[in-house]
């Protein structure tokens, strides 16, 4: 942190600033010609939080990826068929059981032994074709969306969350004094916020993991030179398929955590395909902080796409993809 | 080894092998002998997926650029078209004449096609596949969302060939001639422009990028030139496209669709130029047909398990299962040794069919 602001002092200043206006932004009573210029703070405030939630959501689904990205080179395109399987399985799971947390634990296990099996049966007979490998994947989403639909039809599905994730919580944030003086709070729902939450732990347990374990020191040096790893002992295979189940299974967990926010529609395997694929793009192949960092930024830009230009929304991420190329082609936390 | 053959243009009649004249004289002749539904719904369609491919194959198996959005820069071509010309929606419809939004329309195709090409190229490998099919989704869900211009979720309908020289184009026969035309010509064209200077260096760039660039040849360009010659291509055949279908939506562009080129393209192979048109063949046979071996519904599963088998069994798609067979078969014969070339020809596209010349 100290290196960063004595190198880039003029960005470390910017983003200091930045900081403050935003916070500024959450935490004051907007004047008249703020709410003139950008409209009414509640929309504000809530399109912040909304992309930040969505962010959390898609960096579930892109630290999989970006995972089994960074140690095998393998671009599993069959990553957003994963999510959708693990929604459905979790859905027909919780509606059995009538536990929404015993249908999240199901779907993570069930996905990761399914990317297991995907890992042993194909990705392993073809190691270093990286070009076969996605085709294969490909070809694997096809078949799944089309199976998929064939056995849960093309109905939506909407899940059922515990009691207590239901509701709002009323958040510390003023979001305009009534004419008596009397602040009017922000409310926000519950199940959102635990979404937030959730990616928070996830990522905060996959850094641990990563850089606190033993197996995540071998992750880290497969990532850098696989062959040194093999050639040291390790069993690279077992490792290679440690990594897929904790992909594959995070998107499955994504799933339910997605599907109970959202809902569970064919077709939403290949948005956060694309999601997935945006976000590793803007933030670096095979880095998790990445991940994270391009998460944010493509939720933050859909919602307030969403909201402040409601047409081009797509196009803002689009433009956020293309200006990363230009600039950094390897993505902003990515290294060469 | 009569390599150098290949590269100098002049050849004679008498060195066309007898098959290939064969497959012209029945392209020809197809419709004289089939109903107007093979004319148009298979033959027709076949060809027109089947250039849109070949724009693929030519990026793909010459330049090692394998693009997703092929089809996104065929549908925008389309798109176009209803746009600048005529149709029945009462949204944009310019009617302009067709021989000003076509040409108008393949080559804003074609520099949309550059584009992608100069976002995608400074990145190789897989990670064009992502771009491109991140490029691809992102097109679909613009036009889906955006309705002054390309009138969102419903698309355009009502959309006509013209009538020239008194020949109303949509009919089955004229237009399934116009679309071997099509075809054809842009069949002969890549064929040509894979042995020409451009092509070579391409090949070379795919196979060496950091060679060629310290010989001085400016890759980025050559591949940004590609891009747009492919974008020539898939314009063209997203125009005829809208033409057959006499309508263009999201659909059209969405994903699926996306993909279906980039498994037509993996079905046929991407070794020759052939291969687009076999694997286009197949693909509309399998589409049309499948419903007689399982449930019309499951089309999509049975498309991917043949999808699979190929990328597994046999890298090369249907012409590199051919080409096998057929080396097996000479080998029995053991009538002549098979030229040292085989080998060659499975690690460079030029040319498969031609290194069968007896």
């Amino acid at each position: 942190m100290r290196q960063f602001i004595e190198r880039h002092t003029f960005w470390a200043i910017v983003l200091l600033i930045a900081i403050g206006v935003l916070l500024w932004l959450i935490f004051s009573v907007w004047p008249d010609w703020l709410i003139d210029a950008i409209g009414r703070k509640k929309t504000f405030v809530n399109t912040l939080l909304n992309g930040v939630t969505l962010g959390g959501l898609y960096f579930l689904v892109a630290s999989g990826f970006t995972l089994v990205f960074g140690l095998m080179r393998n671009v599993n395109l069959a990553h957003g068929s994963m999510y959708l399987l693990g929604a459905y399985i979790g859905y027909e799971v919780a509606d059995a059981t009538g536990s929404w947390f015993f249908g999240l634990a199901v779907a993570f296990v069930a996905i990761a032994l399914t990317g297991v099996l995907l890992q042993v049966l194909v990705f392993r007979r073809m190691e270093g074709d990286d070009l076969r490998q996605t085709l294969v994947t490909i070809g694997i989403s096809i078949i799944a969306a089309d199976l998929m639909l064939a056995v849960w039809t093309g109905t939506t599905y909407q899940f059922q969350p515990p009691e207590w994730l239901f509701g709002a919580a009323e958040l510390p944030v003023i979001s305009v004094l009534k004419s008596s003086g009397e602040p009017v709070f922000i409310k926000y729902p519950v199940y959102r916020l635990s979404v937030l939450f959730a990616a928070a732990v996830v990522g905060i347990a996959l850094w641990l993991f990563l850089s606190r374990t033993r197996i995540g020191m071998m992750i880290r040096a497969g990532v850098n030179d696989r062959e040194m790893l093999a050639a040291s002992g390790v069993n690279v295979q077992l490792v290679f398929a440690l990594v897929f189940a904790i992909g594959a299974g995070l998107a499955g967990f994504a799933g339910v955590i997605g599907g109970t926010a959202l809902s569970v529609a064919p077709g939403e395997d290949i948005r956060y395909l694309l999601a997935s694929l945006i976000v590793v793009i803007v933030g670096g192949l095979g880095s998790v902080s990445g991940a994270a960092i391009g998460a944010l930024l493509i939720g933050l830009a859909e919602q307030f796409g969403l909201a402040y230009f409601p047409t081009y929304g797509v196009v803002l991420t689009f433009l956020i993809m293309v200006v990363t190329l230009a600039v950094r082609p390897q993505g902003l936390m990515g290294g060469r | 080894m009569d390599t150098r053959r290949l590269f100098s243009g002049g050849f004679s009649l008498t060195e066309i092998h007898p098959a290939k004249l064969a497959v012209v004289v029945f392209l020809i002749a197809y419709p004289s002998f089939t109903s107007d539904f093979f004319t148009y719904q298979i033959g027709a369609y076949s060809l027109i997926l089947g250039t849109i491919a070949l724009s693929l194959m030519m990026l793909a198996g010459y330049g090692g650029m394998v693009s997703l959005a092929q089809m996104t820069v065929a549908g925008f071509a389309g798109y176009l078209v209803a746009i600048l010309g005529d149709n029945s929606m009462d949204v944009m419809g310019l009617g302009w004449p067709w021989w000003m939004s076509v040409p108008v329309a393949i080559l804003s195709a074609a520099l949309f096609s550059a584009f992608i090409g100069a976002i995608s190229v400074r990145t190789e490998g897989i990670y064009t596949i992502m771009i491109t099919l991140a490029i691809a989704v992102a097109f679909f869900y613009f036009v889906r969302q955006n309705y002054p211009v390309f009138n969102g979720f419903t698309g355009f309908a009502g959309i006509e060939p013209p009538t020239v020289f008194g020949i109303y184009w949509r009919d089955p026969v004229p237009f399934y001639y116009l679309s071997l035309a099509v075809a054809a010509g842009f069949f002969s064209s890549v064929l040509y422009a894979s042995r020409a200077t451009f092509g070579l260096s391409l090949q070379a760039i795919r196979d060496n990028p950091r060679r060629m660039r310290a010989l001085g040849y400016d890759v980025t360009l050559h591949r940004i030139v590609a891009y747009f010659l492919s974008g020539i291509i898939a314009g063209t055949a997203g125009v005829m496209m809208v033409w057959f279908n006499g309508r263009i939506s999201p659909g059209s562009v969405g994903v699926d669709v996306v993909i279906d080129i980039l498994v037509i393209a993996v079905l046929g192979g991407m070794r020759h130029p052939i291969g687009p048109f076999l694997g286009a063949i197949a693909f509309v046979l399998l589409e049309n047909f499948a419903i007689d071996l399982i449930d019309r519904e499951r089309f999509n599963t049975v498309i991917g398990v043949a999808f699979l088998l190929i990328v597994l069994f046999s890298p090369d798609g249907l012409l590199g299962l051919w080409n096998r067979a057929r080396d097996k078969i000479r080998f029995r014969k053991n009538a002549r040794p098979y030229r040292g070339g085989a080998a060659q020809g499975d690690q460079h596209a030029a040319g498969s069919l031609e290194e069968t010349k007896p």
